[in-house]
């Protein structure tokens, strides 16, 4: 047996998501195929690696950004629940970045 | 002190009241599936790191993959960047209370997801013949030993390791994705689908291939979701596909960075 509180709110929930147009998650989808497309188009340039790197991950945040938003729903959500959730796991994230100084010394300092 | 904590007018307990809005503005199970994401995205995170830190440390870091294994994950791209529009599609069908649609976006959704790892399965299969493999693999009968792949795992077994480990682990994501998308589109009907694919997967791969082992992972799921069913039959509403949904979609973000990652820039063009 539900909480009635709970089978409440997943009403509103369904009541909100019946007035949403589908249109804009085709045009989501669309602009997410040419993003691939531009990656592997970049795959197939000599490009140096860093430079690649970086134009890759900045579409890959934008691909991020576009599946979060629309179709997990969360441009929906109110204030509390966007910038909890996404603030604790760009934090969590970046602080596994701590490691990559250490990549960097055995690359030019070789392991000791 | 426990008699301090009881509200006033302890008869108010009983009696129907406004009950108090979410903290979050939605429903409980949403906000478990997010947090779930937001722990499964740390265990990404970390391999992904894992497979970068490599990347950057270790010099001659192998570039392996040629313009069949680029087409190959392109295409597999392409059928989870659709996948998630067929599942966005249900939510909402879900949502208006079109069962139709509902069954039909979520079993097109299923299918995509089955293209994809059909593909993965094909595209690993392709490295551990050629001689990419791990230690603990079955040995490959009649294997050329003097094969690219074969120096590569020699030389820089780091890119083995992270590759099957990253790559697996979403492999795996994707195929409990397809059961949970299953049981809520199908429910009980679901079940013996089930058993085939295990026993379809298992006997049709031969006894090298990692995939043969694998394919318990259909057999365990199969009992784990018999035994679901079982002690909880319900009818899957809106919000059930919803949570989903939100599933499938972490699914999907998760490899438009281990496709740029792993694939892009790992690729060599002759």
């Amino acid at each position: 047996m539900e909480d009635a509180s709970q089978l409440a709110i997943e009403a509103r929930v369904a009541e909100e998501q019946r007035h949403h147009s589908v249109t804009p998650f085709f045009w989501v989808w669309g602009t997410l195929l040419v993003l691939t497309a531009i990656e592997v188009y970049l795959g197939y340039q000599n490009m140096e690696p860093k430079r690649m790197l970086s134009i890759l991950m900045c579409l890959s945040i934008v691909k991020a950004a576009l599946i979060i938003g629309y179709f997990m729903h969360m441009k929906y959500e109110v204030s509390r629940m966007k910038y909890l959730t996404m603030c604790s796991l760009v934090f969590c994230l970046a602080m596994m970045m701590v490691f990559f100084p250490d990549a960097f010394r055995i690359l030019y300092l070789g392991v000791r | 002190m426990a008699e301090a904590a009881l509200p006033r007018n302890v008869s108010a307990i009983d009696t129907p009241a406004i009950y108090e809005p979410s903290l979050f503005g939605t429903y409980s199970k949403k906000i478990g599936m997010w947090l779930f994401l937001l722990s499964d995205s740390l265990t990404f995170g970390g391999l992904l790191y894992a497979y970068s830190y490599g990347r950057i440390s270790i010099s001659n870091w192998p570039t392996p993959f040629h313009s069949s294994s680029i087409v190959n994950a392109t295409i597999m791209t392409g059928f989870l960047l659709t996948s998630s529009l067929t599942m966005v599609l249900a939510v909402n069908a879900a949502a208006r209370g079109n069962g139709r649609n509902r069954l039909l976006f979520l079993l097109a959704t299923m299918a995509c997801g089955v293209g994809f790892i059909v593909l993965h399965a094909k595209e690993w299969s392709n490295l551990i013949a050629e001689g990419l493999r791990l230690p603990i693999f079955p040995a490959v009968p009649h294997q050329e030993t003097a094969s690219e792949f074969v120096n590569v795992s020699k030389t820089v077994p780091q890119f083995a390791a992270t590759f099957f480990g990253l790559t697996g682990m979403h492999m795996l994501h994707v195929t409990l994705g397809v059961v949970y998308l299953g049981v809520i589109a199908l429910r009980r009907k679901f079940i013996p689908i089930l058993f085939a694919l295990w026993l379809v997967a298992w006997l049709a791969t031969p006894a090298y291939s990692p995939f043969h082992y694998g394919a318990h992972v259909l057999l365990i799921a199969a009992l784990v979701c018999s035994l679901i069913l079982w002690l909880k039959p319900k009818v899957y509403d809106a919000a059930d596909v919803e949570v989903a949904g939100l599933y499938w979609h972490f699914v999907d973000l998760v490899w438009m960075f281990i496709f740029p990652l792993v694939y892009i820039m790992s690729t060599k063009i002759v």
